[in-house]
């Protein structure tokens, strides 16, 4: 036969240029291929450490954002009413003098009534650099919103989180419990370790309300009820002490459970017993005296406790011990509460049992331990677990999240071969983090780094009469240990006036008008909201983004942001780098493309500005510009002498962590693929916070500044110091109305509490729990403008439970009216059997607002699509004290997106159309073409 | 399946079209001059409008001449390669009927069976998809043929065999109709099959590949209504056979009975060409939830 | 070219583990990608910002929900495209000879200068792996990357599909399953790899690996330090017991 043939070896492109994935803050290694100066394929940068090749769909899609016709094209002025969407482009120069006529007068005045908060913001530790130089106090990027529960209880209980700040050991878990993942910030490691722990044939254990993707693939699947994961999981810390499956040892060696607690009434109640050093003390089982943790030569004692002048010091253990062997706990007795039957409960307490204590593994790789002992082996308890906003978007979700890392630590599995590792430059207890600053003064730079982590009342951000420091009122008694800011209550506070007004709301990268507000409808009122005189409530608005977003049409002033493919960024070890447990590392994004239109990098643009604006460290003596442009900023800026924003190829290009700028660096990041690795030493790559080994190179690195051997904090001192002034104790005093609720959550022992928003909801009416989901190919509100992931997702049905189904009628093709407290939407619906019976959910951020996004206005994301955001109200409803309770995490102050209860019913037959319905913003964009079907000349 | 006006037309007119030409290449009737012209001239033009309205359907109608090529395996090939030997072995036929009063019956036979042929090869170009189950049968091709050739007997005037031949199509659609209602489930493809997961449990689309449209689903994953199909189905079986049986038995031949059958009969040929197409489920459906 | 070859050298495809893939729509974005960049025409996208929009894919991702008698309701994700067939029907209804299945490694392949865009093979084809472009006219489908595969401007290590290579999961395999010592064969043989839609009679080259049993976790329940009807004292009593003891042995 004579067959046709074709090119099997085409050119695939002129050339290969190694840059960063932005499509979400993975940030996986991409290889741009270039053909003719045109970008022509996207695939993944195999000797990258995060992706090692692969790619998911937003990172493959990446040409199509960069071909979006929603870029925005020049800088622009608004013209016609805020929310309209009218504007005129204006020039750069035009632009950044505004700016500077704005900003300049208010920092000589009252630098803290600019609100700087900055979205996704993966240049955190420069945009929060020049903040405060500029002096606010107000600024923050998007944490408060998204996962603070996670990263704070993580980090005040080991050090750590999950999140970016570590993950389970993939090549040799056994066993595997994910909690409330769809998707996640890892998103290609998830996958990556998931396939890894498929091919071994290990089991995984998914627990969420809804069975899909993470969770469909997962062994067994434990449908929980949403907001009940803190009991399931004491459920099985209870089960686990009643057999004794328990790491004794790794408990006295790595934790504080044998430190002696007083329980003696009074201002020291729950604090630890310290020595004249101020050393906690713990019971030495051979002498029976308390002695500091840290003496050698003693067998800590975890059973009994000291009595010293008549007061009883009981070891954390046991208080631990007591507390979750109560019945309480018994698996039969949280089945209901959780939608878990008990006999469930007790197999994966059994396994998790088996699997640690039976499969223990070991690995011929002698450490030594910062006591100065010598160990032989590293040894493993090959269970792993993960956990993200399912668990951490809740307003119990703090001490979910110290719940689950307890469970972690008494099996012995954090930072051990098999169990949770950090990534560089965690592990990093509270205490080596900075505290909280916001002391600011006219034409003054501000006392210190805006967020950190408080130890005790003395660090809270508040004035001599108790009234928040910041706008989002970050570090107030609402929210003690709101260790990422605020950033959801900035707008109705500033709204409010309170505590006090602000002048100009300068926002970067954040849909804050749409998807990450509460209560959108709402914030779109408060945005355009008018004084009596007719002025904006909220003065200004200056706003940066790429595209056009619902959020542009409400600024005043919009500074357009190249794509990602056109910028100089760095993904630093200052912020939150792309470590992976066994190595450190950072990278680089750098332009593959110059950009076809007015547009500049916002990182460039923002030097720009505090160079007019003289702010200190963006100007040299002569009052010119310090930096040209970002990558000048990313190559010479340093934080620490020697510790600058990337930390390889340092001084002559040898230096790792540590050195003198080096004018090449980005070069050398460029040649090495646009990322530096440096794998961790094998004895220090297991046990991080405690070995020696470890803590050394992470002195060498420039992490540390002298090593910072910690043990976990099982029993947490500085929430005790919150609930003594609750109790009454010390001189900084909480509100008298928020007495109570402190002394309830701030315990420091991991509780389960109902969501609020369970507590005060009646059941009868609002029997439902409505979550959304990312989908796994769509970042937010950005993936549909790119026309070849708005096929995949582009409408939101409401998926439901074979149950409501039944018992509602639902046919396909009906639509439902999800109701809250607060709002209505109409959305399509679906069944879904695999799902928790008394959930609803359907995807995040799909949505669109008519006009937005470039976007024909009959779009299915306009048209098919709701948000549960106009359901979820940033205040929980008033419950007759006269007060509007937060609809947060009373601890770190983290957004309870996932609290939400709904009812449901069917919509009148011919809805066709899904409420809200807002009317169509004016687009600052022309109209998008019709017909897509590209190909780069060669 | 789609319905799409282009083969709903293309199969009805060039069926009809070469039906004719089967009756008058074997002579039943044998005109000359003006009615030759005229006869010839309507089979020719159905059968050639058929063929264009065909070509409506391709996505590169100027590469047409390719599909004469493969012959040997595709029915889409045989049937052009068939349609044009039919239309030429007739042409020395037509000529002489028309021009020089004589019928050439060499060609005319030979041309009667290449247009025979030529409508089994349309019927087969939809029997030999096996993802489409309804027309995946032996009853197919009747309703092809029965159509074609009793459209041409009343073209070509001829009451008698036109009555009887409308009769059989009558039974040909009843037969197709009642055998295809249960090919899809003789066919034994279910979306248990269709993705392997039959044996673990009932198995329900969740969600499409993609929320947006695509061919697949616009081509191929077409629904009827149970009821609006059951209409249709008697208007195709009382306008495109039973109306025109019962003309031509009740009423005297001539020029206005034979029309008003014609008319009937295509028109209710129309409802049953669309019916066929979107009547018939592809067993892709399975993957998107339809069936 | 429409008859099928009587054997090919090879039978180049994929192995997709139904127990692996979180459904997370990678492949379908790589290959479209590449092959929008590669071989063919560019695949299009029709209405793309609009109110419809249709855009022509290779490999798309169903999700499935199986109801189970016994146990919890299961998803599965499910990409597919282009089998590849032994006995591809789309090969043989086309008129053109624009489709034809390759010798030496058996991938079906559509010669789109010689495609007329009649549409038959898409309606051939039991899998709807098949798609007519919007924009130009001719028939798509997975060419098995024939142009990265073999393609010497590649590493050898890239020389292998789009979605592939690009899987986060590991989900996709590929390789020769005519050679009974292949990878892929070794992973159908060991997880029971099957056809799908056996009875279309096309068989299939590519093979799903189907999900391994889900909700089969049984250990037996802990056993207590302690009798478990002792009051909640008691209990935390004996728990402490145990605790000297267990400590005294540390
Ligand atoms: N593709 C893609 N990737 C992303 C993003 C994106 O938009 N798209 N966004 C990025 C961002 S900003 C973030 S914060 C991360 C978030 O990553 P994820 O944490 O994976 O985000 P969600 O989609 O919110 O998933 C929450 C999951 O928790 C479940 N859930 C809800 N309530 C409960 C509960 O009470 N208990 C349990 N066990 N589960 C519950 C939900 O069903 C859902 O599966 O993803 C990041 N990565
Ligand atoms: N109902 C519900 N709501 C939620 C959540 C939920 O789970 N459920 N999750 C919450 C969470 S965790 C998060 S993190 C938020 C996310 O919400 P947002 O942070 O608002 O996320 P995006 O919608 O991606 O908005 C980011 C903005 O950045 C712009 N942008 C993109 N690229 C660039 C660029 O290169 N430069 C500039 N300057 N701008 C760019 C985009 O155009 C967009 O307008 O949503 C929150 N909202
Ligand atoms: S996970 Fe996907 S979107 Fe995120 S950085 Fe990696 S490739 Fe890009
Ligand atoms: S890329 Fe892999 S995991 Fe993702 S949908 Fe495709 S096969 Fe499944
Ligand atoms: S899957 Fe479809 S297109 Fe591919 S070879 Fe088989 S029949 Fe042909
Ligand atoms: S569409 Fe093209 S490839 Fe398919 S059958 Fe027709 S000519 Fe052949
Ligand atoms: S093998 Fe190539 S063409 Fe086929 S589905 Fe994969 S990426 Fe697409
Ligand atoms: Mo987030």
């Amino acid at each position: 036969m004579n067959q046709p043939a074709p090119d099997l070896s085409p050119k695939v492109s002129d050339e290969i240029r190694k840059t960063t994935c932005y499509m979400c803050a993975c940030r996986c290694g991409i290889n741009v291929h270039m053909k003719g100066g045109q970008v022509a394929y996207i695939e993944g940068n195999r000797d990258h450490p995060v992706n090692r090749g692969v790619l998911c769909a937003k990172g493959s899609a990446g040409i199509m954002q960069h071909l979006s016709p929603a870029r925005l094209r020049a800088p622009l002025k608004r013209v016609g009413p805020r929310g309209s969407g009218e504007f005129e482009e204006i020039s750069w120069d035009e632009a950044l003098r505004i700016a500077t006529d704005w900003l300049g007068p208010l920092r000589e005045k009252a630098p803290e009534k600019l609100a700087f908060f900055t979205g996704r913001d993966q240049s955190q530790s420069f945009t929060g650099w020049w903040a405060q130089a500029f002096g606010t106090p107000n600024w923050a990027a998007h944490g408060g919103f998204c996962s603070v529960n996670m990263a704070a209880a993580g980090i005040y209980t080991m050090g750590g989180a999950f999140w970016e700040f570590g993950q389970p050991d993939w090549e040799r878990t056994k066993l595997f419990l994910l909690f409330g993942v769809a998707e996640d910030h890892d998103s290609n490691p998830i996958k990556m370790g998931l396939g890894r722990l498929k091919e071994r044939g290990a089991r995984v254990i998914g627990v969420n309300p809804i069975r899909s993707g993470y969770n469909a693939v997962a062994d067994d699947w434990v449908g929980i009820t949403p907001g009940t994961d803190g009991l399931f999981i004491l459920s099985l810390v209870h089960e686990l002490l009643r057999a004794g499956k328990i790491d004794l040892g790794y408990l006295i060696r790595y934790t504080n459970a044998p430190y002696l607690v007083n329980a003696q009434e009074g201002p020291e109640k729950g604090l630890f017993l310290r020595d004249a050093d101020g050393k906690p003390m713990v019971r030495d089982r051979r002498t029976g005296q308390a002695v500091a943790w840290d003496a050698p030569d003693i067998a800590p004692d975890l059973a009994n406790g000291v009595e010293i002048d008549g007061v009883t010091h009981l070891p954390v253990f046991r208080h631990l011990a007591d507390r979750y062997l109560s019945e309480e706990y018994a698996p039969d007795n949280v089945a209901d509460r959780c939608g878990v039957p008990a006999a469930r409960i007790r197999a994966i307490a059994a396994e998790i049992a088996r699997v640690a204590f039976e499969e223990e593994i070991t690995l011929d790789q002698p450490w030594t331990d910062f006591r100065g002992v010598k160990h032989d082996k590293m040894v493993g308890r090959p269970v792993a677990m993960h956990a993200m906003r399912g668990v951490s978007a809740h307003s119990n979700g703090f001490q979910t999240c110290r719940a689950l890392h307890m469970l972690q630590i008494l099996i012995g599995s954090i930072e051990t071969p098999g169990g949770f590792r950090f990534k560089p430059p965690y592990p990093k207890p509270p205490e080596a983090h900075p505290r909280p600053h916001a002391k600011h003064a006219p034409g003054q730079p501000l006392d210190g780094p805006h967020l950190g982590y408080p130890l005790g009342p003395e660090h809270l951000l508040i004035e001599e009469d108790g009234a928040p420091k910041r706008i989002d009122k970050a570090f107030s008694w609402e929210a003690p240990l709101s260790a990422h800011g605020m950033m959801h209550m900035v707008i109705s506070n500033a709204h409010a006036g309170d505590p006090y007004e602000i002048d100009t709301l300068f926002l970067y990268m954040a849909n804050m008008a749409w998807n990450s507000s509460m209560n959108t409808s709402k914030v779109m009122e408060m945005l355009t909201d008018t004084t009596e005189d007719g002025s904006y409530r909220i003065p200004r608005i200056i706003y940066s983004d790429a595209y056009s977003s619902e959020m542009v049409a409400f600024a005043d002033l919009v500074l357009p942001d190249t794509t990602y493919l056109e910028r100089h960024d760095c993904i630093s070890l200052l912020d939150r780098p792309i470590c992976e447990a066994e190595a450190l590392a950072d990278s680089i994004r750098w332009p593959v493309v110059a950009p076809d239109r007015d547009v500049r990098p916002f990182q460039s643009v923002l030097l720009d500005l505090g160079a007019r604006l003289k702010l200190p460290g963006m100007v040299k003596d002569d009052g010119t510009p310090k930096f040209s442009d970002y990558a000048d900023y990313i190559t010479h800026h340093e934080r620490r002498p020697g510790v600058g924003p990337l930390a390889g190829f340092r001084g002559n290009g040898d230096g790792k962590g540590r050195g003198a700028p080096n004018p090449d660096q980005i070069a050398r990041y460029i040649e090495n693929g646009g990322f530096w690795i440096d794998h961790i030493p094998e004895e220090a790559q297991f046990y991080k916070p405690w070995n020696a080994a470890y803590q050394d190179w992470a002195v060498a690195r420039g992490l540390y500044d002298s090593p910072q051997p910690y043990l976990f904090n099982l029993w947490s001192e500085t929430l005790r110091k919150f609930q003594l002034a609750a109790e009454g104790h010390g001189d900084r005093q909480p509100p008298e109305y928020l007495r109570a609720r402190l002394i309830e959550t701030m315990d420091p022992l991991p509780i389960w509490y109902p969501t609020f928003t369970d507590a005060e909801t009646d059941p009868a009416e609002y029997p439902l729990h409505a979550l959304t989901q990312r989908p796994m190919a769509h970042y937010h509100s950005w993936g549909s403008q790119n026309a070849w992931l708005r096929q995949i997702h582009g409408h939101t049905p409401l998926y439901v439970s074979g149950d409501i189904w039944a018992e509602h009628g639902f046919a396909e093709g009906d639509w439902a009216t999800l109701t809250s407290p607060h709002g209505r939407i109409t959305l399509p619906v679906v069944r879904m059997d695999a799902l928790n019976a008394c959930t609803v959910w359907t995807w995040n951020a799909i949505a669109k607002r008519r006009g937005a996004w470039a976007l024909d206005k009959r779009a299915p994301e306009a048209e098919k699509s709701s948000l549960l955001n106009h359901l979820i109200h940033e205040l929980l409803p008033t419950k007759g004290d006269g007060l509007r309770w937060a609809n947060s995490d009373p601890i770190t102050g983290q957004a309870a997106w996932y609290d939400l209860r709904v009812k449901i019913e069917k919509a009148p037959a011919g809805q066709s159309v899904s409420h809200p319905a807002h009317p169509p913003q004016a687009s600052p964009v022309p109209k998008a073409p019709q017909d897509m079907a590209l190909k780069a000349r060669v | 399946m789609h319905p799409a006006p282009s083969l709903i037309l293309f199969t009805v007119l060039s069926g009809t079209g070469f039906g004719l030409l089967v009756w008058l290449g074997l002579g039943l009737r044998a005109p000359t001059g003006l009615a030759a012209f005229i006869l010839f001239g309507l089979g020719y033009g159905l059968a050639g409008a058929g063929l264009i309205a065909a070509a409506f359907h391709l996505g590169h109608p100027e590469r047409a001449l390719k599909a004469f090529t493969q012959w040997r395996s595709s029915w889409l090939s045989r049937e052009a390669v068939l349609a044009a030997a039919t239309l030429a072995v007739m042409a020395p036929h037509a000529a002489g009927s028309v021009f020089a009063a004589t019928p050439l019956p060499f060609f005319g036979w030979l041309g009667a069976l290449l247009a025979l042929v030529t409508i089994f090869a349309t019927s087969m170009i939809y029997v030999q998809i096996k993802a489409v189950p309804r027309w995946h049968h032996w009853s197919t091709p009747p309703v092809f043929l029965l159509a074609g050739l009793a459209g041409g007997a009343a073209l070509a005037g001829q009451a008698i065999l036109a009555l009887w031949l409308m009769l059989a199509l009558a039974i040909a659609m009843v037969v197709h109709w009642m055998a295809g209602d249960g090919q899809f489930a003789q066919a034994g493809s279910t979306a248990g099959t269709a993705t392997g997961l039959g044996d673990l449990g009932t198995v329900r689309l969740l969600e499409p590949p993609h929320s947006g449209q695509n061919y697949l689903l616009r081509e191929m994953v077409h629904e009827v209504g149970r009821k609006h199909a059951y209409k249709l189905r008697l208007i195709a079986l009382g306008a495109g056979a039973v109306l025109p049986a019962l003309l031509l038995l009740l009423f005297p031949v001539g020029y206005l009975v034979i029309a008003l059958a014609l008319i009937a009969h295509i028109f209710g040929m129309l409802a049953q060409r669309w019916l066929f197409f979107a009547e018939a489920e592809h067993v892709v459906g399975l993957y998107y939830g339809k069936r | 070219m429409t008859s099928l070859p009587e054997k090919t050298q090879k039978k180049l495809g994929l192995v997709i583990d139904l127990d692996t893939c979180v459904g997370c729509h990678a492949c379908v974005i790589s290959c479209k990608g590449w092959n929008t960049e590669n071989y063919g025409a560019p695949l299009a996208d029709l209405d793309a910002y609009g109110e419809s929009p249709e855009g022509t894919f290779l490999n798309r991702v169903h999700s499935f929900e199986v109801v189970r008698e016994e146990a919890t309701p299961m998803v599965v994700h499910f990409p597919k495209s282009c089998l590849h067939c032994d006995d591809a029907p789309c090969v043989t209804v086309c008129p053109t000879g624009a489709s034809y299945k390759r010798v030496e490694d058996g991938i079906v392949l559509v010669n789109e200068s010689d495609c007329i865009g009649c549409g038959l093979c898409a309606w051939a084809c039991p899998y709807g792996a098949r798609e007519m472009d919007g924009a130009e006219k001719v028939m798509k489908k997975c060419t098995l990357c024939v142009d990265r595969i073999y393609n010497e401007n590649l590493p050898e290590e890239d020389r292998e599909p789009a979605c592939v290579r690009t899987c986060p999961a590991g989900a996709r395999h590929f390789g020769d399953l005519s050679d009974p010592d292949s990878d892929v064969s070794q992973l159908v043989a060991e997880r029971g790899g099957i056809d799908l839609m056996p009875e279309q009679g096309t068989k299939p080259v590519n093979k799903y690996l189907p999900p391994r049993p889900r909700d089969a976790l049984e250990v037996p329940d802990l056993k207590p330090l302690s009798a478990p009807k002792t009051p909640k004292t008691e209990q935390a009593k004996g728990f402490v017991g145990w605790l000297d003891r267990a400590l005294e042995k540390l």
